[in-house]
């Protein structure tokens, strides 16, 4: 067996005495899309704001590339090489497609201009996000420098998803990419997806869209009652066994079949 | 799951043509508004050099020349400056109602500490501007940790400032012949410069110059694009790795510092430390803000609108007077520019969506 790239090991989340997380386990494997899916208050995004660096779980063990790590914040997880996409974006509106790139992340000019009085490169900002744009098929925006609100909910998507995929180094998580779009953008972004699982970077991708899931999915966590309930196969289930599963209407699987 | 995916084709077809009709239809608006989003500053330039065309013409060559032009920057140096401080502030959706009493609490601890205190002016001069940055970081560190509003905890700050300030300095006034035999530095931002018939203050240079600062840090610097951003959205910018709470102390910290930089720049312009001084400086800062085309939701303007918003405010008390009629008439205009300021930034937000 591969070894995996993210693991996660008996964590354990609890608010009072609901309780979020029970001994969940998790596995990402080296260039794989890994769906997440699971019933309204199974529990998914605690395990992804764990991944995520956005809680910390009461116990248990996270591994990145075989090593132990800790994260306790957003920011600890993009040195990782861990990226995020929130469903919400996190984009800030009113700020440039490259300023939103390198948000938190900025380069500087090289020499004084830059070491001392502390001037950005946005020129090499700029050809930068404009590379991983056109990179990822999404030229159709026309000037980097425009707002992130002049932008479709598409287009916006797509930014920040060419942000996670230029930074996130190990793994990319999208939460619900395509919840807040039209067909013919949810296609964009489904091949979105599949462009930066060819550039070797694995995905977890948290979707309550079916046929979406199992259009780009290589494996498929369930997600139940604040832990892993199996992982499946999409050639094996169909999506009708895999809602099922998600809500309790079917057994699952022997745990082999991962 | 994906009903929707039989009728896609024919769906995807309507709203291009409706997308390609309505730009055709509202362009010139829309783009006009568009540019207006990018640099919104413009309107305020805009009003500004006709409100100057237009008294220039009105009053003639009493109000159309350097001595009159540099005295309007003189007249609104203090505001200026402390209004540089509430942009900051104000970028990030905030808003500050304690500038005036820190700048004025800045003034009193300068000239107490070198009258009272006996120290060296230069130190107290330091000691006015480090209680600037305290006072600053005290709200910052207000709004950021203890999740206060920002308008509640300068509310407090301002009333607990100035109580302090009139406490401290028993409402006595240091006057200004004083000030110049022990002290003259006290006065330093007074002194002038002269170019034929304008005169520019030290106070109306180290407002020209916070601005040019200011506008390259805001602009140039990753701590600029974080306070944009700060304002923007701050749970985007939390998550996009922008350390939100470091950036809002510090925008309250050196709003603090600039504060007090105008406490002793307000030395300068009265020659005298005066506790009564600068009451209105919030209010008026906020005006000059608002007219600048900073908008009071965060993340859009620019500091450069925010000087042409004190100018704006400045030309129309100085045309006004000179035309002899009622100072209210300015009150009244700048009223009505305030609430145009905001109408513009509404439609700006809304072209957006």
């Amino acid at each position: 067996m591969t070894e995996a790239v993210l693991t996660a090991r008996k964590l354990n989340k609890r608010y009072g005495h609901v309780v979020a997380m029970e001994d969940c386990d998790f596995d990402l494997l080296p260039g794989e899309i890994l769906a997440i899916i699971g019933d309204n208050g199974a529990g998914k995004s605690t395990l992804i704001k764990a991944l995520s660096g956005a809680l910390r779980p009461d116990s248990g063990e996270i591994r990145l590339e075989g090593k132990p790590v800790t994260i306790n914040s957003p920011i600890q997880a993009r040195e990782l090489g861990i990226e995020t996409v929130y469903q919400t974006l996190a984009l800030s509106p009113a700020l440039s497609i490259a300023d939103n790139m390198f948000m938190g992340r900025e380069l500087l000019k090289p020499g004084i201009m830059g070491s001392l009085f502390r001037q950005l490169d946005k020129k090499k900002m700029q050809a930068i996000a404009r590379d991983k744009l056109s990179e990822l098929g999404l030229m159709t925006i026309q000037n980097i420098s425009q707002t992130v609100e002049t932008l479709s909910g598409g287009q916006r998507q797509g930014v920040a998803v060419a942000r996670a995929a230029a930074f996130g180094t190990n793994v990319v998580i999208l939460d619900e990419p395509t919840a807040a779009l039209g067909v013919k953008e949810s296609r964009k972004v489904l091949d979105l997806i599949k462009t930066i699982k060819e550039k070797g970077i694995p995905i977890i991708l948290i979707s309550h869209n079916m046929p979406h899931v199992f259009e780009v999915a290589d494996r498929i966590h369930v997600h139940r009652l604040g832990k892993r309930l199996c992982i499946i196969d999409p050639k094996d289930y169909s999506m009708s066994d895999a809602v099922a599963l998600m809500t309790g209407a079917m057994a699952p699987p022997d745990k082999e079949a991962a | 799951m994906n009903d929707a995916s039989g009728s896609g084709e024919t769906r995807e077809q309507e709203p291009e043509i409706v997308a390609d009709f309505s730009n055709r239809h509202k362009s010139a608006m829309t783009r006009l508004l568009g540019f207006l989003q990018t640099t919104p500053s413009a309107i305020p330039l805009f009003v500004l050099v006709m409100a100057i065309i237009i008294f220039g013409i009105l009053n003639g060559h009493r109000f159309f020349s350097p001595f009159a032009l540099t005295l309007i920057l003189q007249q609104v140096a203090i505001v200026g400056i402390v209004a540089v401080a509430q942009s900051l502030v104000i970028l990030t959706a905030g808003i500050d109602l304690s500038v005036g009493a820190i700048a004025v609490m800045a003034s009193v601890i300068m000239g107490k500490f070198s009258f009272d205190l006996g120290i060296p002016p230069e130190l107290a001069v330091l000691c006015g501007l480090g209680s600037g940055l305290l006072f600053g970081t005290a709200n910052g560190l207000l709004v950021a940790y203890v999740k206060l509003p920002p308008f509640i905890v300068t509310l407090g700050m301002w009333q607990i400032v100035l109580a302090a300030n009139f406490l401290y300095s028993g409402s006595v006034v240091i006057r200004s012949e004083e000030i110049a035999q022990k002290a003259p530095i006290l006065q330093f931002f007074g002194r002038t410069i002269t170019f034929g018939g304008a005169v520019f203050t030290y106070g109306v240079i180290l407002l020209l110059l916070l601005v040019l600062l200011m506008s390259y840090i805001l602009s140039q610097t990753s701590w600029g694009r974080h306070v944009y951003a700060v304002g923007d959205d701050p749970e985007a910018a939390e998550l996009s790795g922008v350390k939100v709470k470091a950036t809002l102390v510090s925008v309250y910290a050196i709003g603090g510092f600039i504060c007090a930089l105008a406490g002793w720049a307000l030395i300068g312009r009265l020659g005298s430390v005066s506790p009564q001084a600068g009451q209105l400086a919030n209010i008026e800062s906020i005006t000059a803000v608002v007219i600048g085309g900073i908008s009071l939701f965060g993340g859009r303007g620019s500091v450069a609108g925010t000087l042409f918003g004190a100018l704006i405010v400045g030309v129309f008390t100085l045309g006004l007077r000179l035309l002899g009629a009622d100072v209210q008439w300015t009150y009244l205009l700048i009223g009505a520019l305030i609430i145009f300021a905001v109408t513009i930034d509404q439609a700006i937000r809304k072209v957006s969506l």
